[in-house]
């Protein structure tokens, strides 16, 4: 299996590319230290016995007065900065891969379904799939998430708060994929296989979900490359729009939010290398997700 | 033509009323306006006529129908968190995020441009491609992230520019316009550059993109033998050319700009829409929501309906295609 991988067309592509090779290694990087954050990481910033207030708004380790424990410096409660983006990239990483998950799920089957089945169904759900695609998804995102609010009250919504945002952001980025799917559905749907397996008397959903669904999987793979990036961002705005994540829990646009307050007094190192984490781990998922789209497509080969 | 506009109108029309469903939906069905408006202690006789005067008894059609009516009358009901009228609130606030908008967009159009024209005319050049990869670069940075570094830069380490507010606004009557003091124009320097720049980069990618087609094309070449001057040729010719899909992309950009002012306003403390949409969602305060997202569909039908028509106007083809009945 492996070796089949390393001889692939797709595999040397990825070998000629050094952008792309530079991204992967930035994404393993930023895997390893946020998924294992809470044993990589130099302290643990939620740990309230471990803090010193004594030790709040040390500068970065390469500047004068820096202290040499706090590579990146610490925060107003004396949290290493640099522990606290490795814990919040997990938490980012979390969000956005559980809710591009959940418009994978939902856009493809819409997308199959409308494809496959057609008619009056089929132009329901595009309709219903345009109307959103015309709205900016960050608005849509937004307005989910103050609806939840509203729906929920507070003492659940508090503990529910990381769900509600997946299920926000997901809301928000599945028309693309049932769009995609539903196209290579229309052109797969007239092929002898699935001809055959509909004169043999196999039932629709079947054929949709176990015949056509593994051949219409190739763009959807690339469009959702794409989306992480999205929707680790969407999740970073929301969060620095202050109806994210709380601070109990911070993500990467919690952290910047917080920062963002010591920025005119001159701690610049708290909101910035959360950013500068948040912006690198995006560039490298979508710059990944361009070599994807172009290594998958055989036109431009 | 006519038949154009009211086949694109049909269209619009149910979009505005499935809007208009959701909204309504969000007041139906989220949070008691009841409980909010009696507040402690009340009688069940007082909570009857109230219901009945509301008109809360009535079938949910009914409900969805004087709500509708209600809307098209300008008409949103009363903000929880603030208790005011919520078309006064957005009325309020509509100035600062209109001119924080086109400010945003007249930047991305007057750089963006000539940087799109300059990239296509040196298509090789090391300048170029700089800028191509720069503007790679700053698509990927989140935008919230571009004003907090514009705002170390700029407000804290230079000192050159105000990091928050509108400044000093000038009151029109109906509309407050920051455009007339020297305060207001500062503070309107950073958010509009900051909204514009991936706007700019769309500008100029496209502008790029188009000015390379048009000039390979026959009649540049032609110019070009007949020893018109390069710069007649690059913007007399070229440049007008590519400017039927700019357009289009021009006017598209601006409802998204209204939209994505929510995340400027929110770092620069814009006083606009974007930042009141914010703040109700904080508090769930529902009419406030439903009525700023209405408020966005109906822009975004007119702007969608505009950019068609002037597609309709510029490009003679359509025209064509649909009179030979395809």
């Amino acid at each position: 299996m492996l070796g089949r991988f390393l001889d692939s067309d797709v595999f040397y592509s990825f070998r000629r590319n050094p952008l792309a090779v530079g991204s992967a290694i930035i994404l393993v990087c930023v895997l390893i230290g946020s998924v294992f954050s809470p044993w990589l990481a130099p302290t643990n910033p939620f740990d309230l016995a471990s803090l010193n207030v004594m030790d709040s708004f040390n500068p970065p380790a390469f500047m004068p007065d820096g202290a040499r424990a706090n590579l990146l410096g610490t925060d107003e409660q004396g949290r290493d900065v640099l522990s606290s983006i490795m814990y919040g990239t997990r938490v980012s990483l979390f969000v956005g891969v559980l809710a591009v998950a959940f418009a994978i799920t939902l856009g493809v089957t819409v997308g199959l379904v409308a494809g496959y089945l057609g008619g009056f169904v089929e132009s329901m759900l595009m309709r219903i799939t345009d109307v959103q695609l015309s709205f900016p998804s960050i608005l849509i995102a937004l307005l989910v998430d103050g609806i939840a609010r509203a729906v929920l009250p507070r003492e659940l919504h508090n503990s529910l708060e990381l769900y509600v945002l997946i299920f926000a952001i997901g809301i928000s980025g599945w028309p693309q994929f049932a769009r995609t799917v539903r196209g290579s559905t229309m052109v797969e749907r007239n092929k002898e296989y699935v001809m055959a397996a509909r004169v043999i008397g196999i039932g629709s959903a079947r054929i949709m979900f176990s015949h056509i669904l593994p051949n219409v999987l190739g763009p959807v793979l690339v469009i959702a490359t794409l989306s992480l990036g999205q929707a680790i961002l969407a999740e970073a705005t929301l969060s620095f729009l202050g109806v994210g994540l709380p601070p109990t829990e911070p993500s990467l646009g919690t952290l910047i939010r917080i920062g963002q307050n010591f920025l005119l007094s001159g701690e610049w190192w708290v909101t910035i290398f959360p950013g500068i984490a948040l912006a690198l781990m995006v560039l490298a998922i979508n710059l990944l997700g361009d070599w994807l789209r172009d290594a998958l497509n055989p036109r431009l080969r | 033509m006519f038949a154009f506009i009211v086949s694109r109108l049909l269209q619009a029309i149910p979009v505005l009323l499935v809007v208009g469903f959701i909204s309504f939906g969000m007041f139906a069905f989220v949070g008691d306006p009841i409980l909010f408006m009696l507040g402690q202690d009340f009688t069940v006789e007082q909570k009857e006529a109230l219901i009945r005067q509301l008109g809360l008894d009535q079938p949910f059609l009914v409900q969805y129908g004087h709500y509708l009516w209600a809307a098209l009358h300008g008409n949103f009901g009363m903000s929880y968190r603030l208790a005011r009228p919520v078309s006064t609130l957005l009325l309020e606030r509509l100035p600062a995020t209109a001119e924080l908008a086109l400010s945003a967009a007249a930047f991305a159009m007057i750089v963006g441009m000539p940087l799109g024209v300059y990239t296509g005319i040196k298509r090789d050049a090391l300048s170029s491609r700089l800028i191509l990869m720069f503007s790679l670069v700053g698509v990927s940075l989140p935008p919230f992230l571009i004003g907090i570094l514009m705002i170390l830069i700029f407000a804290v380490l230079l000192g050159w520019l105000p990091s928050f507010g509108r400044g000093e606004v000038v009151n029109l009557g109906i509309w407050t316009t920051g455009f007339l003091t020297w305060s207001g124009i500062k503070a309107l320097v950073l958010p509009a550059i900051s909204l514009g720049l991936f706007p700019l980069t769309l500008n100029m990618r496209l502008v790029r993109a188009e000015m390379l087609e048009v000039l390979r094309s026959d009649y540049i070449k032609f110019a070009k033998a007949r020893g018109i001057s390069q710069r007649a040729i690059y913007f007399g010719h070229a440049l007008k050319n590519t400017l039927v899909p700019v357009i289009t992309i021009v006017g598209l950009q601006i409802g998204g700009l209204i939209a994505f002012a929510i995340v400027t306003e929110s770092v620069f403390q814009w006083p606009g829409m974007g930042l009141l949409l914010v703040q109700s969602i904080g508090t769930a305060d529902i009419p406030v929501m439903s009525a700023y997202l209405q408020l966005i569909a109906v822009l975004f039908v007119v702007i969608n309906l505009l950019v068609d028509l002037l597609y309709y106007a510029v490009d003679p083809r359509l025209r064509i295609g649909r009179g030979g009945g395809h």
